[in-house]
């Protein structure tokens, strides 16, 4: 019975997927988009934490922490991390209690005396504040669109230290081939054109303007390129904090296990010696 | 079971002798997975990979146990608790990054298993029930890895759902109650979540289970061989312990390097940025896929895209859930008499192109569906079915298979160039050979 049924089967799945591939040729292929066209992959970046034994620049994650503080935490929080966390980029614990103390945006609370909502002063054991007290006040204050929390974009999105880097450098009039080749393609007020951003339009002003809007303390050059690779190293962190762990951890098991096959190599040898196979 | 010269478990310390009257556990592992199973000596490194799925499957026991501990299940907080996992848990990053990679090893090891058992005719009489095991146990992995994916609750994990579970709407009449009867609700959400967290803690002891059986149904017979002939005789084969454990112990090193290299320096390679979104049923991504293993089944899916006499979504998810059941059919369609596709050159030319057809349908599934994708998943997709369901019953019934050798013994010889032995192929026989 087995074998009458199945190739009629066999022979049925296949009649309709030639079917189908008829369907298939003779159906125009679907227009090219301007998003199709002129959307570009993220540059390569180069960063100290990439490869196998890759380990954060501290100096840099300062430094991307400065830009954070200054530019990005305007709009953008990244609520996953807390205030502690930053001993890991070589603040000590005074210095941690001051920037928890001083951030701009409180703690949500409640009154003691009333018990009406207030806010109070962030603590080292404290998340980072969101910005915003919900989805709405953030659509309010920013022409309908959500700015995203931060604290995982580098592997929320697809080569996303990269994408951070290329995106936040991307910035520019659209060219003029755009235009020629989709006439109707446009940019809408309050939008911005960026060729990293999968639809070219994008909510977020440039963040990064001009060379020199921030100040770093260590005395480097702050070009928007530099910024942006600070920012983005400092957002590789908030989304991979126990990079360096797994670093460490990796090698060493590498070394274990090189070793654990080396020495069941040897243990097979020794017991397969009298035995052809 | 098992063959009349297989050693016989002898308990030499008192306290064993004592248990071993009252009850034999050590008994059976001896006989199981110790020097009490004779195995063929021919066996190549193919024949690990049943011993490392079940090492597999342990990992994600353990490590998936743990991260029960620390994970919410709850809509609202099951992000939540698996970015704490994350940060805040001692060496949760390790536990989360293993189990999550853990799966992908896990079907990489069991889809190696399955070429092994089609290119070596594992499958065949008297083998029949070892494999029919080993499709419900995939069946079963593939339930709790798709439940498993869901449960950190990430755009992937929602809109994989609201995929998956939408299957069942294809059926007539009945679908969309019963879609909305497996989800509790119109949509995913706090009641599907609990449920797959429970199922998906379930099942891998189901699976265990099913793995017991497999195994006991493959002792009867005892393990095939590359040479594709029946053990004859002692000289045949080796006991278990501890010549395959030996061999296996390279295997498993070998898996657990390949296993770390993912886990400690590309643990995020072989899943979805988007699951690092919290769930959001307002925006849809712009494509959803599955995981990487299931991909070959949703080119399948996809393929299907006319109505005929049946919609085209429920030819789709007929052709996906057909593509994995015909596996139970697989027994009765071969009639070679021939095992192994060594022996079968036809056959094995065929093989070759459904491991070539299967890899590009798993690159169509991830792609996005431009003309020309559709049209090579459709290719593919109709050679699948052709290959196991006309291919492989004309080409057994019809090719002349190559002359198979007389015995293991015989076939591991003539390969080494060496004498044949008198009794017994291990150390310490009448005729002891030559070291290699």
């Amino acid at each position: 019975m087995t074998r009458i049924i199945a190739p009629l089967i066999g022979l049925g799945f296949a009649f309709v997927l030639v079917l189908g591939l008829f369907g298939t040729i003779t159906t125009a292929s679907e227009p090219a988009t301007a998003e199709h066209e002129f959307h570009l992959a993220p540059k390569p970046l180069e960063l100290a934490s990439n490869g196998v034994f890759g380990k954060f620049d501290k100096q840099q994650l300062q430094r991307g922490f400065q830009v954070y503080k200054e530019v990005c935490s305007a709009c953008h929080s990244i609520h996953r991390v807390a205030f502690r966390d930053l001993a890991d980029l070589g603040y000590n614990e005074g210095q941690v209690k001051a920037i928890a103390q001083q951030w701009t945006t409180e703690q949500p609370s409640t009154n003691p005396e009333t018990g009406e909502p207030a806010t109070r002063k962030n603590l080292p054991s404290d998340k980072f504040p969101k910005v915003y007290a919900n989805d709405t006040a953030a659509r309010a204050a920013n022409n309908n669109a959500i700015p995203p929390d931060l604290s995982l974009m580098t592997k929320a999105r697809p080569n996303g230290a990269a994408y951070v880097h290329s995106l936040l450098t991307g910035y520019g009039e659209s060219p003029a081939e755009v235009q020629k080749e989709f006439p109707k393609f446009t940019t809408p007020d309050g939008l911005y054109f960026n060729r990293y951003f999968p639809t070219l339009n994008l909510a977020m002003p440039p963040p990064l303007a001009s060379d020199g809007q921030v100040t770093y303390a260590d005395g480097t050059k702050s070009t928007v390129d530099q910024m942006a690779k600070d920012v983005t190293a400092f957002l590789v962190w908030t989304a991979e904090p126990k990079l360096e762990a797994r670093h460490t951890a990796g090698l060493a098991s590498v070394i274990f296990l090189l070793i654990f096959i080396g020495l069941t190599i040897g243990a097979y040898k020794s017991v397969w010696r009298n035995v052809k196979h | 079971m098992s063959f009349p010269w297989a050693k016989h478990y002898e308990p030499k310390a008192p306290v064993m002798k004592w248990l071993d009257d009252r009850l034999p556990l050590p008994r059976l592992v001896y006989n199981a997975v110790g020097a009490g199973y004779p195995v063929p000596r021919n066996l190549n490194y193919f024949w690990n990979f049943g011993v490392l799925a079940g090492a597999a499957l342990v990992i994600q026991i353990v490590t998936g146990i743990v991260l029960a501990m620390h994970y919410s299940t709850d809509a609202n907080t099951a992000f939540d608790s698996v970015e704490a996992i994350m940060r805040d848990v001692n060496a949760g990053w390790f536990l989360r990054y293993a189990h999550a990679n853990g799966a992908s090893m896990f079907f990489i090891v069991v889809y190696t298993h399955i070429c092994r058992g089609l290119y070596y005719g594992s499958y065949k009489a008297p083998r029949e029930m070892v494999w029919l095991l080993g499709v419900v146990i995939f069946l079963l992995m593939m339930a709790t890895a798709f439940m498993g994916y869901v449960l950190p609750w990430g755009q992937m994990s929602f809109w994989g759902a609201q995929v998956i579970t939408g299957f069942f709407s294809a059926i007539p009449v009945v679908g969309e109650t019963i879609r909305v009867w497996l989800l509790g609700g119109y949509a995913p959400d706090a009641a599907a979540l609990n449920r797959f967290f429970s199922l998906h803690y379930l099942l891998p002891f189901v699976i265990a289970g099913v793995i017991i059986l497999h195994i006991w149904a493959l002792h009867i017979p005892g393990s095939s061989n590359p040479a594709g002939v029946e053990v004859k005789g002692e000289q045949d084969t080796v006991p278990f312990h501890p010549y395959y454990t030996a061999k296996d112990g390279i295997g498993l090193g070998v898996f657990l390097l390949v296993f770390a290299l993912f886990l400690f320096f590309a643990p995020n390679m072989l899943g979805h940025p988007d699951n690092y979104i919290p769930a959001n049923p307002l925006s849809t991504p712009a494509h959803i896929v599955p995981e990487w293993y299931f991909l070959p089944f949703y080119a399948i899916l996809k393929s299907f895209t006319v109505d005929f006499i049946l919609p085209a979504k429920l030819w789709g998810v007929l052709a996906m859930f057909g593509s994995i059941l015909l596996l139970f059919f697989l027994p009765w369609l071969d009639t070679s008499p021939a095992r192994t596709a060594n022996h079968r050159p036809r056959y094995r030319m065929f093989l070759i192109i459904l491991l070539v057809d299967v890899l590009i349908l798993g690159y169509v599934g991830g792609a996005e569906a431009s003309k020309t994708n559709v049209l090579i998943g459709q290719i593919t997709t109709a050679y699948y079915f052709l290959h196991f369901l006309v291919i492989l019953p004309i080409v057994s019934a019809t090719e002349r298979p190559k002359p198979v050798a007389n015995s293991i013994t015989e076939a591991v010889l003539k390969g080494k160039g060496g004498t044949a032995p008198a009794k017994s192929a291990i150390e310490g026989s009448p005729n002891p050979m030559p070291a290699e």
